[in-house]
């Protein structure tokens, strides 16, 4: 499968904005989401993202083409798979408009429409050696997994 | 099933934590035609005891289309089920 949106290597971020900004955009809008070291009390020592791969990028290309018709925008995203440790970058959405007010829509948009809708999926393992599903739908936001070991699905 | 019903032979996929809950991330099955995403969940739940800690009502995608319990199924389709996503 030919990758656009989803990538196993680190993200690229000055590429992003590479990909988006010209002479007639003005503002560029970037978002970093990072892995954070704590998830409802509880310490996180690494992550692992996986994906339906042909959907997920589907719906990137679809996210992008609404934010970019919206706010007369270009947009550029990528989102992580895999193992990642605290701090990396597991997404970054890059967004340039004539003028910064569309820029910063069009980058808020994206965002939250990738959360909302791109099938992605998150494991957390905590320094006491558990390792759950985060479920934003779930009670306390995760479900304990029974499977402790590492589980990348490459799909 | 007589020699004579038509039947539809899909296969299912589950994603994420919903492969941990079933055991296997794939699987085929074949029901009597017609049929609907309903009814590949209920031969699921009965196939795979983890299966029947599946939401009733799971985000269920047809060839990468996202579909209601309701939608007809062909032969050679692909369904996969979800799990409330959890990116970014």
């Amino acid at each position: 499968m030919n990758l656009r949106y989803l990538t196993e290597r680190p993200i690229d971020i000055e590429l992003l904005i590479e990909r988006v900004e010209s002479e007639t955009r003005g503002g560029v809008a970037v978002f970093l989401g990072t892995v954070r070291n704590h998830h409802g009390g509880r310490d996180v020592e690494r992550l692992e993202y996986s994906a339906y791969g042909p959907m997920a990028e589907a719906e990137c290309a679809r996210i992008s083409a609404e934010a970019e018709r919206t706010w007369g925008a270009a947009v550029a995203l990528e989102h992580r798979i895999g193992a990642l440790g605290i701090g990396e970058v597991s997404v970054a959405v890059a967004a340039a408009a004539p003028h910064r007010d569309e820029a910063f829509s069009a980058c808020r948009y994206v965002i939250d429409e990738m959360k909302r809708r791109v099938p992605i999926w998150k494991r957390e393992f905590y320094a006491d050696g558990s390792v759950a599903w985060v479920d934003p739908t779930a009670p306390g936001g995760i479900h304990f997994s029974t499977e402790p070991t590492s589980l990348i699905d490459d799909r | 099933m007589t020699e004579t019903a038509v039947t539809v032979t899909l296969t299912v996929q589950f994603l994420a934590r919903y492969a941990e809950l079933v055991g296997t991330d794939s699987t085929e099955v074949t029901l009597r035609a017609p049929a609907t995403v309903g009814h590949v969940l209920g031969l699921l739940r009965g196939r795979f005891p983890g299966a029947r800690q599946l939401p009733d009502r799971p985000l269920c995608a047809l060839n990468l289309a996202q579909v209601d319990l309701g939608t007809e199924i062909s032969a050679g389709d692909v369904l996969a089920l979800l799990p409330p996503v959890a990116g970014g």
